[in-house]
């Protein structure tokens, strides 16, 4: 066949056609124009969403990425263009996030003299993305676009990066579609060690106190379902972390809780208790070890990661699984014989009858007072039936809302874990309406974090994106509010914050909104808020000091949580 | 726990900027790299990178593992010195009036298995392969009989123990990595 003889940009548009992109977000500069250009003619093959700052782009392909399971795509120009995204690589880097951006990079004959808006955008993107390249020919693009999405994707998913150089956008190619899917120094799918399969089910068979903690790697491989059979077959009570809430759900009668610093005091206290560890797809993060001296030192531990790296970093593994769990935990599970372990499964109950009369009735059905977060998350849930996405921001709004919603469905919690980056939810949960179209998305954000990136409000105003918005307004950068308050004698610098009408700012933007501080009035706009079609901004004024409890304090042992 | 000297090495495809990613990892952790050597190695295309440093075992693991997971990076191993064999090499530059009014220098030349690469009227290149003490040795002699000009020192180059290290099969058994799932 002959081969057709292309520009460089329109190029791109066929590479990311083949990759079966949908959507792009992104914003325009000098140095990226031709592929701007080239999309004016591909309106129909892509959604093109325009936002606000280039930070909001980067999380909306995160957003867009977590509640599809595909590879979020972004496009910005050169220099700050890039520069703002770098938020956004390094939290979808920690989070295990699959998306690529393509940057617009100046001539390649000019490069290295300080052209305008030229950035090292390789050499700055390289410790913090999992794959940076430079094109700098137009012969590279379709090879370079489909290994950025084939890394992307493959093993620990992860962002790339496509410093996209003019010249190779402009000059002309012939053009051949291309599918990577080998890279000789790249093993994204481990082979399953046959012995460590069985060492591991024979000592979970052994095991009188098992606990299985399970992370974002269960959803990151499709293993809801591999994870199900293999806690059914064997009774294996299991702690989730903050990243992993929806891999099961929330009722499932051996779902024992969250993990971590506010997680259920149940599978965190039971975590030095147990005999046996099995840690599957998650990082022992220190937010979820706490103290990681005496973070289960009694215990043995099983790792199941795709990631080598991940084994013995934080805690050592007794028996590493490498491999992919969607194909490592049907192999253990056949091992599995079925123990009856009910001694130790009711002991989860005994803490959580401790955490419900200390830290949840108080959050969700207080007697009298001003509004609390966690009534608000669990009756937003509860309203959704339970099936919503949820998306937040970062701080005390994250973790009461991660803490008291519910989930019923894979791919429903879209937070910023790792990176902890105050400003994700809005963008996020913009990308999520477009990852999961036929889905109920709530974000919720405090009233830091929703500024740091509220002129997204313009992104939903033009993309008619139905976000269900929730700001839990307690007129604090709460979350370190609290801090100050526990840590540092109730000193409370640069905390208080003098907020702005959010519902004229919504009005502005044309974005329907309702300001509840009485709790009788809550069902009421909740109902109004879910019930009106498009996006909406509920904004309630929660109480200003509450702390998110139980906590297992800074230096303290994931068996030391606080209630107050 | 007590810091070694281990030798790391990675193999890696030979595209631009991949030192950077290896050294990003030692950066980040505030390591200090001792001696590097970069070159071609036996199989085409592939680099052959042969890092000291001084570090914890535990550190050093972690850091090998960090590495081999760049994309690009084949393999990166660390080892001891009783692992290995290593040289080094190094070039001295020697006044020659000095050299020709103290007997000494010549001496020193040959009890130290250096050998003399060139002579003229101003200098007398002199170079050694070795182990690091043995070169440095010599450049300490070299000192005292104050005749020194010039002195440099090579990274190390090492070798393993082991009878071969094949990285062909890791590297074009194409099978081993598309196992798994197909997605
Ligand atoms: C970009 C960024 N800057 C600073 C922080 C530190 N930080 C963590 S939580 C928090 C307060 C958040 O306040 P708000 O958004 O009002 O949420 P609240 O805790 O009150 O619910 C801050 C400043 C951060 N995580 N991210
Ligand atoms: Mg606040």
């Amino acid at each position: 066949m002959e081969k057709e003889i292309i520009r460089g940009a329109e190029a791109l548009m066929r590479s990311l056609m083949n990759e079966q992109v949908d959507t792009i977000f992104g914003y325009p500069g000098g140095s990226i124009m031709p592929v701007f250009d080239a999309l004016y003619d591909h309106k129909e093959d892509f959604k093109q969403v325009l936002v606000r700052h280039e930070q909001g782009a980067l999380h909306a392909a995160q957003g867009y990425a977590r509640s599809s399971g595909k590879v979020g795509v972004c496009i910005v120009t050169s220099g700050p263009g890039a520069t703002n995204t770098l938020t956004g690589i390094a939290d979808a880097m920690l989070d295990s996030t699959p998306v690529v951006l393509i940057a617009g990079q100046v001539m390649s004959s000019v490069l290295g003299t300080d052209f305008f808006q030229e950035v090292d955008l390789v050499g700055v993107t390289q410790p913090i993305a999992k794959w940076s390249y430079q094109i700098r020919s137009a012969e590279d693009i379709a090879w370079a676009v489909s290994r950025a999405f084939y890394i992307a994707r493959t093993g620990r998913p992860g962002p790339v990066v496509l410093d996209f150089c003019k010249n190779a956008q402009t000059s002309k190619v012939a053009f051949e579609p291309t599918k990577v899917d080998f890279i000789r120094s790249y093993v994204p799918y481990p082979k399953p060690d046959e012995k460590a399969i069985a060492e591991a089910a024979e000592l979970i068979n052994r095991a009188a106190r098992p606990l299985v903690l399970v992370g974002q790697g269960v959803e990151l491989a499709n293993a809801n379902e591999e994870l199900k059979n293999f806690i059914e077959k064997a009774n294996l009570p299991v702690g989730r972390t903050l990243l992993g809430l929806s891999a099961l759900p929330s009722d499932h009668p051996l779902n024992m809780g969250m993990l971590g610093m506010h997680g259920n005091l149940g599978p965190n206290v039971n975590t030095n208790n147990c005999d046996v560890l099995i840690a599957v797809g998650m990082r022992f993060s220190d937010r979820v070890t706490g103290l990681v001296s005496t973070y289960a030192k009694q215990a043995k531990v099983i790792h199941l990661d795709i990631d080598p790296s991940e084994i013995n970093k934080n805690v050592h593994a007794d028996i590493p699984v490498i491999g992919d769990c969607k194909e490592t935990l049907p192999l253990i599970t056949a091992l599995l014989e079925n123990v009856d372990r009910k001694e130790w499964i009711d002991s989860f109950a005994d803490y959580a009858a401790i955490e419900e009369e200390k830290a949840i009735r108080p959050a969700i059905s207080p007697n009298g007072g001003p509004i609390r977060m966690g009534e608000v998350a669990r009756r937003v849930s509860e309203a959704t039936g339970n099936s919503a996405i949820l998306v937040t921001d970062v701080g005390q709004n994250q973790m009461m809302s991660c803490r008291y919603f519910k989930f019923t469905k894979p791919h429903s919690v879209i937070t910023s874990g790792g990176l902890g980056t105050m400003g994700f939810g809005l963008p996020a949960a913009i990308g999520a309406t477009f990852g999961a179209p036929e889905r109920t998305v709530c974000v919720f954000s405090g009233d830091g974090g929703l500024q740091m990136n509220i002129q997204e409000f313009g992104t939903i105003m033009e993309q008619g994106s139905p976000v269900k918005m929730i700001l839990l307004n307690n007129n604090y950068l709460g979350n370190v509010r609290q801090w100050q308050e526990m840590f540092f004698n109730r000193r409370y610098s640069w905390t208080p914050m003098l907020n702005p009408d959010y519902n004229k700012i919504a009005e502005a933007y044309n974005i329907p909104s309702r300001t509840v501080s009485d709790r009788a009035e809550l069902d009421d706009a909740i109902k109004e808020m879910l019930e009106t079609k498009g996006a909406f901004l509920l904004h309630v004024a929660v109480m200003e000091e509450e702390n998110i409890m139980p906590m297992t304090p800074p230096g303290a042992s994931v068996n030391e949580m606080v209630f107050e | 726990m007590e810091k070694k000297l281990f030798t790391l090495i990675v193999y890696s495809e030979n595209i631009a900027g991949l030192l950077n990613q290896v050294t990003a990892e030692f950066t980040r952790r505030q390591m200090n790299i001792e001696t590097l050597n970069v070159s071609s190695s036996s199989i085409e295309g592939v680099h052959r990178y042969t890092i000291t440093l001084w570090a914890e075992e535990e550190t050093i693991k972690k850091v090998a593992k960090r590495i081999e997971k760049r994309i690009d990076v084949v393999k990166a191993d660390y080892y001891t010195d009783k692992e290995i064999f290593m040289q080094e090499v190094a070039l001295y530059k020697i006044s020659t009036p000095k050299m020709l009014n103290n007997k000494q220098v010549s001496k020193i030349i040959r009890h130290n298995n250096a050998r003399v690469l060139e002579i003229n009227a101003s200098y007398v290149l002199v170079e050694k392969t070795g182990k690091t003490e043995e070169i440095v040795t010599l450049y300490k002699e070299f000192v005292a009989e104050q005749c020194l000009l010039q002195y440099v020192k090579s990274g190390r180059v090492a070798i393993t123990r082991d009878y071969n290290e094949d990285l062909s099969e890791q590297l074009f058994n194409e099978d081993a990595k598309r196992k798994g799932i197909n997605r």
